[in-house]
């Protein structure tokens, strides 16, 4: 009929509830298609593929040491993606993990550099995992006290507060806590502020283990979490069910202050055993990635920060054995961030191409 | 058949699993006005946006005048004299008439606003349209807003009109001048399709009538040859009565005294200004009023959701003395017995939460009920199954997303929550926005039962038929202020209308 060469080439149809192993399948394949695309990129940086991929997968996983290095990339990342998760739940827009991480390590360090001799070590730890998630937990309270009552933009607002406290360790760097005289170096902290080990790596991987289950329970069963996910939904509906949405906000944000805060702790204590301007190193903005790519599910950002974490200790490999710049593997996190994303796009909609109208509107 | 204006051949369109047309066939003659009536979900809008290149078909041929044709955007619809005035005016506030009427036309060289207020008062005078060119959209009422809507079809060429549903936000008053106009166009040859559920426009209005049920096309009959009862029993598929059950309460009590209630938005400026009335337990209160004229805010303050600048809410619990709602939070007020039931115009925006389902959305009235920090699942649960059998909500599963139920079921859910609470005052907002006859008159003999339980029933609605046979009495709001109180058995549309426009109803106020 000449009508069939009129309709347009591509049309889109909203598909119902797809099965959840199907979703899965999708989720799976464009990582799958993200991988061949990077695969592609370091063809074209000169790196054969399968080597490249290789050898990213033995320098992150290969040997005692190198697990050991990925675990510590990735703990920072899962203890931050749990922290914003909530936030993100409520879609309250908290892009300043980065600074409650550096401003929960400042107040970490205050005691390890100068309370180290008074305290013992278990006490003076616990002492600075509390100031820390207290320092973190205040930053985040700032913007979300102005949001709850002027409606200030949140995402403009924790941005700008990233900068503010990284310019006060900065600050510090330079002035009250530097070590030798024109250093610009925070002095190490005693053996007795750093975070013993357990399996070779800092037992910060034990504490954000038990926050993901926390997390879990935190969000899918207390009244909390159910207020969170009420106010992301709709707040004129939490009003008229009776939740103080400003008083929901703050809390909530100050709880995820907390956790970046903490986090900040083990960094500052567990892996870099001081403090320095780059504590947070983009963790706060990576963490974000993690967070949506798991869809906010506490177990998956286990497996997205692992992935993450690979990806990341395998382009350090990569540099080193093969000459190919670490950058590489922010364009695969990229790529995949993009595909995964992408996907969603699939799940929701299916295509219909001219000509093949009724056999494809079947199709799934 | 040269007359024929559009004619539709076999049209098919999918939304996923749902068939929203299921082979539609159509015809519709230059000089003529077809009312295309069917329930609401019944397909007409969708079949009516395929003409207009808003959706395309799965399946099937639309010819214009007899040439096949391929409708794949709004452009071109128009290049085929296709206008559609949609439900939700697409207007820009801070443009002049004149400026929205040519916005989005490509006509080479500088615009000329002149020529184009000029072409504008041409039509308007053709047609008997009241509207002033240089006017702002923000400045003008719903009608004048319409009037904007048609000019700008008309400006465009179009001499096939589609109006979807145009009287839902008019006054009798300003229905009667539409139809007018309406008429006037018809006498110079435009084809016209009006989308409508009511019936009595379409007896008053329309040549032919066509029905769609459940997406499929059922004939077309005219209108000279029908009548309200055949029209039913095409469009519902069965005889239904068109009376609702209205028995007499016998011990009314007050329930409600609302004394000088004033509310003022953001800007300062009165939504509600000194609204005094009372409500009866054992009686339902109907709320009539132009669409915006405080009834959502008359709601809220009462539940304690937006601030009240002055006046009192006085609630007489049972054997208790009166207390004032005012200043109290909305969860002591729905502790006190006070419960609403609003539905918005997106349907879920208010009182149900999209992305949980039924158990999640019961939760919403006992979430803190709950041991310690954790949430208590099963009681609500127990009351999602309960609401789920008795009110036949049509749904998978108690935890599959209210978003993704069709309209009736959600407001089952949202309606049966608030009766599961046995609350002495039910106010309902909308309650049978969008749904079809059955599922209203269910929901119609919800709120009787739960009158002739003695509660005070407070029914804010938009059809004013239903209103006058649904209700004991009726307020009738007029920009934010009463306008008056009738008696529901004795009262008349026109009246109620005229009170709906002007303060007190009477005329050149």
């Amino acid at each position: 009929m000449s009508h069939e060469k009129k309709t347009p080439l591509i049309r889109l149809a909203k598909r119902d509830g797809m099965e959840g192993w199907k979703v899965w399948c999708i989720r799976a394949a464009s990582i799958l298609f993200a991988l061949l695309l990077g695969a592609l990129v370091m063809a074209l940086a000169g790196a054969n593929p399968v080597t490249a991929y290789g050898t990213m997968i033995s320098g992150a996983l290969g040997k005692k040491s190198a697990i050991r290095q990925t675990v510590k990339i990735a703990v920072p990342l899962l203890g931050c993606a749990l922290a914003i998760a909530p936030c993100f739940k409520m879609r309250f827009w908290n892009i300043g993990a980065e600074g409650q991480i550096t401003a929960g390590a400042i107040a970490a360090s205050y005691f390890a550099l100068f309370w180290a001799n008074r305290l013992p070590s278990p006490v003076l730890l616990v002492v600075m995992g509390l100031a820390g998630a207290l320092a973190g937990g205040v930053w985040a309270l700032i913007p979300a006290f102005f949001k709850a009552k002027w409606n200030t933009n949140e995402t403009l607002f924790t941005l700008m507060m990233n900068y503010i406290v990284i310019g006060v360790v900065r600050w510090l760097q330079g002035g009250p806590w530097e070590g030798r005289k024109g250093s610009q170096i925070i002095p190490q902290f005693d053996e007795a502020a750093c975070l013993p080990r357990v399996l070779g790596v800092h037992c910060g991987w034990i504490i954000v283990l038990v926050l993901v289950v926390f997390m879990h329970v935190y969000m899918n069963h207390t009244k909390h979490g159910y207020e969170i996910a009420v106010i992301g939904d709709s707040i004129n509906t939490a009003r008229y069910a009776g939740m103080n949405v400003g008083r929901v906000m703050m809390r909530t944000m100050f709880l995820s202050g907390a956790i970046s805060g903490v986090v900040g702790f083990i960094v500052a204590s567990g892996a870099n055993n001081t403090l320095y301007d780059g504590v947070a190193g983009g963790v706060g903005f990576t963490s974000i990635t993690v967070a949506w790519l798991s869809q906010l599910n506490a177990f998956a950002m286990v497996g997205i920060s692992g992935l993450l974490a690979v990806l990341s200790k395998g382009a350090e490999t990569l540099q080193t054995r093969m000459a190919v710049p670490t950058s590489i593997s922010d364009i695969i996190t990229g790529i995949l961030l993009f595909c995964m994303l992408g996907c969603e796009f699939f799940i929701n909609y299916k295509l219909i191409f001219r000509g093949a109208g009724k056999k494809e509107a079947r199709h799934e | 058949m040269e007359n024929c204006a559009i004619e539709l051949k076999g049209i098919t369109k999918r939304f996923g699993e749902v068939v929203a047309n299921d082979g539609i066939d159509l015809q519709l003659n230059r000089g003529e006005i077809l009312s295309l009536l069917g329930e609401n979900g019944s397909g007409k809008t969708t079949l009516m946006n395929m003409l207009s290149g808003i959706y395309f078909p799965d399946e099937g041929q639309i010819f214009v005048n007899g040439q096949p044709v391929s409708i794949r955007s709004p452009r071109d619809a128009f290049a085929n004299g296709i206008g559609m005035i949609h439900q939700h005016y697409k207007l820009v506030d801070v443009f002049t008439a004149a400026e929205n009427i040519v916005l989005g036309l490509e006509e080479g060289g500088k615009l000329d606003i002149k020529a184009a207020e000029a072409k504008v008062r041409a039509i308007c005078e053709r047609y008997g349209f009241d509207i002033d060119p240089g006017q702002k959209i923000y400045d003008m009422s719903v009608s004048q807003k319409q009037t904007v809507e048609i000019v700008k079809v008309l400006y465009r060429g179009a001499d096939i009109l589609i109006l979807d549903e145009p009287t839902a936000v008019l006054t009798p008053q300003e229905t009667d001048k539409l139809f007018d106009v309406l008429r006037a166009m018809k006498a110079d040859g435009k084809a016209i399709v009006i989308i409508t559920h009511k019936l009595h426009e379409v007896m008053a209005l329309s040549d032919k009538v066509a029905v769609l049920r459940k997406g499929k096309y059922i004939g077309t009959v005219k209108t000279s040859e029908t009548n309200p009862q055949a029209l039913t029993d095409m469009m519902v598929g069965h005889a239904v009565t068109l009376n609702i059950d209205r028995p007499r309460y016998e011990t009314p009590v007050e329930r409600l005294e609302v004394k000088g209630l004033t509310v003022l938005d953001g800007e300062g400026v009165k939504k509600l200004d000194g609204v005094s009335f009372t409500a009866l337990g054992g009686e339902i209160l109907g709320v009539a009023g132009i669409a915006g004229s405080g009834q959502k805010e008359l709601l809220e303050a009462i539940s304690g959701l937006c601030p009240v600048a002055a006046g009192e809410v006085l609630y007489t619990p049972d054997g208790g003395a009166p207390a004032d709602l005012v200043g109290k939070t909305p969860m002591q007020i729905r502790k006190a017995g006070v419960a609403m039931a609003f539905v918005p115009e997106d349907r879920l925006g208010m009182g149900l939460v999209g992305s949980m389902g039924m158990t999640g959305n019961m939760m919403l009235r006992s979430w803190k009920k709950g041991r310690g920090v954790f949430l208590n699942r099963k009681d609500p649960n127990e009351l999602a199954l309960r609401v789920w059998k008795e009110l036949e909500v049509v749904t998978p599963s108690t935890d599959f997303p209210v978003r993704r139920m069709s309209g009736g079921n959600v407001q089952k859910v949202l309606v049966g929550r608030e009766i599961a609470s046995a609350p002495s005052v039910l106010m309902t907002a909308y309650a049978v926005r969008g749904l079809d006859i059955n599922t209203s008159y269910t929901i119609y003999n919800l709120l009787t039962e739960q009158k002739m339980k003695g509660v005070a029933v407070v029914y804010v609605g938009e059809d004013l038929d239903v209103l006058l046979e649904l209700c004991d009495r009726i307020l009738v709001l007029c920009g934010g202020r009463v306008s008056g109180v009738v008696d529901a058995r004795s009262a008349t549309k026109d009246q109620i209308g005229l009170l709906m426009t002007r303060l007190g109803g009477k005329e050149g106020n």
